[in-house]
């Protein structure tokens, strides 16, 4: 993980008119009520945070009210949507109700799994990117299907550390690396993280953000544990940009190895 | 033969179940009977799979037979 030159540790983010100084993005699921949604996103620093579009009826709808407060940008999800068609649909509503062209495009192949489709997801980033949106879709870890969606106009990349709600952390830093390696675009690892330890791997891999939200909003103490995401895709930001050791296969000291007092025999 | 326009309801799809909606009735009156006079800021409808957009909602009429969803945003992601 070679150093990066003349890149600060406090350089924002750019994601289409977006420019975030914090690196975690939130989601909102399994908040349990409104006052934990607004202690996670002021604990997290967070400035984005997604949110999902449900039929009117079967919906809380101050679920805005509460995060505009917070003074955050909004990100709708296209989640549970497992067609092109339907992602595309549900973009577009999104778009038209909360006035952003931002979308996290989510496009599932089953519902055990919850893995993306990546023949749908392609499809869909293409007709989005084409009607105006800022496209950044939720994609498995594989770095040839992180090219095609950078190359039809996606906004950025974000590969699932493992799949979404398991806490499993990153499954593949090869497949991860690599993409990081090849992106133009910011790569945002999205789904899979449990532990703060996983967001600062990620970050240590070079990543450029992170999204999560079971790993906060179902801890037993969410507020305490969006200080500790914070926290730690700082310090995987912060130690990215510092030039981490090479790893070796023996020992090294480092200690002096002369001016050692005389042994004693053995 | 009856007149139609000015005795029968039409019938929509609305979220997922079948509504009765007075003849004439426009996209803006269907935000209304959902939404039982709650705010409708944040919320975006499709009427038959195409996005109409706030500003045609008092000028949309609803035909027989539309399928409407009415979103809005709820956490998730």
């Amino acid at each position: 993980m070679p150093t990066q030159q003349h890149v600060e540790v406090d350089s924002p983010l750019r994601i289409g008119d977006l420019e975030l100084t914090s690196r975690l993005i939130l989601g909102t699921g399994g908040v349990t009520n409104h006052q934990v949604l607004t202690d996670i996103i002021t604990a997290s620093q967070t400035q984005l945070v997604t949110v999902a579009l449900r039929r009117v009826s079967a919906v809380d709808q101050s679920i805005l009210d509460v995060v505009r407060a917070c003074n955050v940008s909004v990100l709708p999800n296209t989640a549970g949507c497992k067609t092109a068609r339907d992602a595309v649909l549900t973009a577009q509503l999104a778009r038209e109700a909360l006035g952003t062209s931002m979308v996290k495009l989510e496009v599932i192949a089953d519902d055990v799994t919850l893995l993306p489709d990546p023949v749908e997801l392609l499809t869909a980033a293409e007709k989005l990117v084409s009607d105006g949106f800022t496209v950044l879709p939720y994609t498995s870890d594989d770095p040839v299907l992180a090219r095609r969606l950078e190359s039809v106009g996606c906004a950025a990349v974000m590969p699932l550390a493992a799949p979404i709600g398991t806490g499993l952390g990153i499954r593949n830093p090869h497949a991860l690396q690599m993409i990081v390696e090849s992106a133009k675009v910011p790569v945002i690892v999205d789904a899979g993280i449990g532990a703060p330890s996983h967001a600062a791997f990620a970050m240590e891999l070079g990543c450029d953000a992170v999204l999560l939200a079971t790993a906060v909003t179902r801890a037993d103490r969410p507020e305490q544990m969006a200080r500790a995401f914070r926290d730690a895709v700082l310090a995987g930001r912060t130690a990215a940009l510092s030039g981490m050791i090479e790893r070796r296969y023996l020992a090294r000291a480092s200690s002096p190895t002369s001016g050692l007092i005389e042994p004693s025999a053995p | 033969m009856t007149d139609r326009t000015a005795t029968n309801n039409l019938t929509v799809t609305l979220n997922g179940v079948a509504t009765e909606l007075p003849h004439g009735a426009h996209v803006s009156d269907v935000v209304v009977h959902a939404l039982k006079g709650v705010s409708s800021s944040g919320v975006a409808v499709a009427v038959d799979g195409v996005v109409v957009p706030r500003s045609s909602w008092s000028a949309t009429a609803v035909a027989h037979g539309s399928t409407i969803e009415l979103v809005t945003a709820t956490q998730g992601g």
